[in-house]
């Protein structure tokens, strides 16, 4: 069996004490972000990222991903204490999570997030390391062609997927690829767009963009907001355990949500939200057992169905990128300049070069979800005293360390006017309603993109047809068109925005 | 003509410009052709495709009606100057400017300079609990950045540590 070898490489990888500790780290700073409302995985991830500099390259994938599965769990424990979403994948257990803390019921329903979750990260772990090896396999046919046709289609994916305008979306994707290719051409050598600035050869860092956007953008949305009155259920956690008819109730929830989350995390442009979104929808379309709970007011499926999701499509969301390269989701697209900071060229060829940080990060996040559960359930207490550190004192330290970030990345302060021009930026698309994740897909893609145009057009001598004479690529295009067409079909196109409206 | 709505508006006018502006740009490199490309061939093709995907927002913002007309809304300019204002001062406290001749302060004065500014964006400011923040922050900075991460910064100003 190659995959138990495997998994036994990346387990003693994975236990080191180096990377235990790493991964704890990761899983600790997840929980840490994803219980602070006002501040998510992409704005924390870029601000880490110039902190892994130093590290081996296994060490710092292992902290940067148990960031994101960890937001995952620490997002349930905000929306279910103080009615406000930590994540934005936790948006849906507000609903139910809310309405059980205020009927006393806090304990159970973050048992039910924890346990729902805990089970769902083992399962989407075990899918990517099965899944792996055989994507990988295609992964290899891939040609030029393939590899600029897959990027549509992830790209459009993303879209389609995403709430909000799908034309605002797709322009937004086009204005990440255009930014992108701000530097110096690989091919010609000339400067594009760098308007004779020596620090723009190099190009736009993508944490530059992901800092001011995410995280400055958000912040000066945040404070144009009037502080919510929290309500903090912080004495009434008591008996965290839920009761015999509570699991009766919350098990098929969970594996509804674990499957659906581990399906839609694969997707392009799919991961921890649109799982959740999904989970929650599913469940709420199923008969209520007699005597149970109606939803919106306090059922348990509620809280363990999209937190079963959003943990698994954390998890799933990793196999393209580990298989094909390609970021699904802003996170991932984080995760794609993580790796190559260190030198590695992220695709299919990951894991026969470096196997053991391959295999060792999934099972680093195996293990990561065992710290998660005990960081998260017997240590709740410590979270809920989290809650209570007023926003006033979080978004200096926030932007400080952004400030330090960027700085440190190239010890270059034209970065620091960069990221604050970014900043406004960031704070324009709010203002205008369009979503900035897809920007930051199109700009880690863009590079990649052309570069595969290139190749595939040399081969053809300038024939655009490859792309549909060649089967795989015809048929990955015709994917992209058919997830075009599905979205746009009116009846489609208004229960979309129904599911998006329904938060 | 109406505008039906304000955000697909603006925004429809931001991408048009802006893909216009690079498709621009572009045509002062070599093109070149499919199978030759040079590097302005794809910016060009993206900026195009860009400046027409805005062109389509613009015109249904001014067709398709909207319930409320989805305006912009008020800028928050308080925080919007408070936040941008802060790290810029950060960059120019932790490492001078040098054009002007003003030397680099040094890590810890960018921290509290940074701090101060920052926390005026708020709603409340307390300038005690603010300079207990700095100090908070300069400490966990130092040991984080300085003594573990063992990143290369200036600390103190460069007149004191020369």
């Amino acid at each position: 069996m190659d995959l138990i070898n495997n998994l036994s490489l990346g387990f003693g990888v994975a236990f080191t004490f180096q990377n235990l500790i790493y991964g704890f780290i990761g899983c600790l700073l997840g929980t840490l972000i994803g219980v602070l409302p006002g501040i998510g995985p992409v704005a924390t991830i870029a601000m880490l990222l110039p902190a892994t500099y130093a590290l081996p390259p296994i060490a710092a994938l292992i902290m940067l991903a148990g960031i994101y599965y960890g937001a995952q769990y620490g997002g349930s424990t905000t929306a279910i204490l103080v009615n406000l979403p930590g994540e934005s994948s936790s948006v849906v257990t507000v609903i139910d999570g809310y309405q059980m803390a205020r009927k006393g019921r806090a304990g159970p329903a973050l048992a039910a997030a924890g346990l729902g979750s805990f089970f769902a990260g083992c399962v989407g772990t075990l899918i990517l390391a099965a899944f792996a090896a055989p994507l990988t396999e295609v992964a290899f046919k891939f040609g030029p062609a393939e590899y600029f046709s897959l990027m549509i289609l992830g790209l459009i994916g993303a879209v389609v997927l995403a709430s909000g305008s799908l034309l605002k979306a797709v322009a937004m994707i086009v204005l990440g690829l255009l930014l992108g290719l701000v530097g110096t051409d690989v091919n010609s050598g000339v400067a594009r767009f760098s308007f004779d600035i020596p620090e723009l050869t190099d190009g736009i860092g993508f944490i530059t963009i992901a800092m001011g956007v995410f995280g400055y953008g958000e912040i000066i949305a945040n404070l144009s907001q009037p502080e919510d009155k929290r309500e903090v259920f912080t004495g009434k956690v008591t008996g965290l355990f839920p009761t015999q008819e509570d699991f009766k109730n919350m098990i098929p929830a969970v594996l509804r949500g674990t499957a659906i989350g581990s399906m839609l995390g694969i997707l392009p442009g799919g991961g921890a939200l649109l799982a959740a979104f999904a989970a929650y929808t599913i469940e709420k379309k199923t008969k209520l057992r007699p005597g149970e709970v109606p939803f919106g007011q306090g059922n348990i499926r509620g809280v363990a169905a999209p937190e079963s999701a959003n943990n698994a499509g954390a998890q799933t969301s990793f196999i393209p990128l580990l298989t094909l390269g390609i970021p699904p989701n802003a996170v991932m697209a984080l995760m794609v300049g993580a790796m190559t900071i260190h030198n590695i060229q992220p695709g299919p060829q990951v894991m026969t070069s470096n196997p053991e940080l391959f295999w060792g990060l999934i099972a680093s996040m195996w293990i990561g979800n065992a710290m998660l559960i005990i960081l998260n359930l017997p240590l709740i207490g410590m979270w809920i005293k989290l809650l209570t550190v007023p926003y006033r004192w979080l978004f200096p330290a926030i932007v400080l360390f952004c400030a330090i970030g960027v700085y440190s990345t190239n010890n270059n302060t034209f970065d620091i006017w960069l990221v604050g021009a970014f900043g406004v930026i960031g704070y324009l698309f709010i203002k205008l309603g369009v979503e900035p994740a897809p920007l930051l897909l199109g700009f880690i893609l863009g590079p990649m993109m052309e570069e595969n145009l290139r190749r595939a057009l040399l081969l053809s001598r300038g024939d655009w047809t490859v792309f549909v004479t060649r089967g795989l690529s015809a048929s990955l295009l015709a994917a992209a068109a058919v997830l075009l067409i599905v979205v746009l079909l009116p009846s489609v196109k208004s229960k979309r925005e129904e599911a998006f409206v329904e938060e | 003509m109406k505008i039906k709505s304000q955000k697909d508006f603006f925004s429809g006018l931001m991408f048009t410009v802006v893909g216009a502006a690079f498709g621009y740009g572009a045509t002062s490199y070599n093109v070149g052709t499919g199978a030759r490309m040079g590097p302005g061939y794809f910016p060009l093709l993206l900026g195009a495709i860009l400046a027409l995907l805005g062109a389509i927002i613009l015109f249904k913002s001014l067709v398709v009606e909207t319930p409320d007309g989805e305006p912009v809304g008020a800028w928050a300019w308080r925080p919007l100057f408070y936040i941008i204002a802060g790290n810029l001062l950060f960059g120019i406290l932790l490492g001078g400017l040098p054009s002007i001749g003003f030397p680099a302060m040094g890590l810890i004065v960018a921290i509290f300079g940074t701090t101060i500014v920052v926390s005026m964006a708020g709603d409340e400011f307390k300038f005690k609990e603010t300079i207990v923040l700095s100090i908070i922050l300069s400490l966990m900075s130092y040991a984080a950045f300085i003594m573990l991460l063992k990143l290369q910064f200036p600390v103190w100003p460069s007149f004191i540590s020369g």
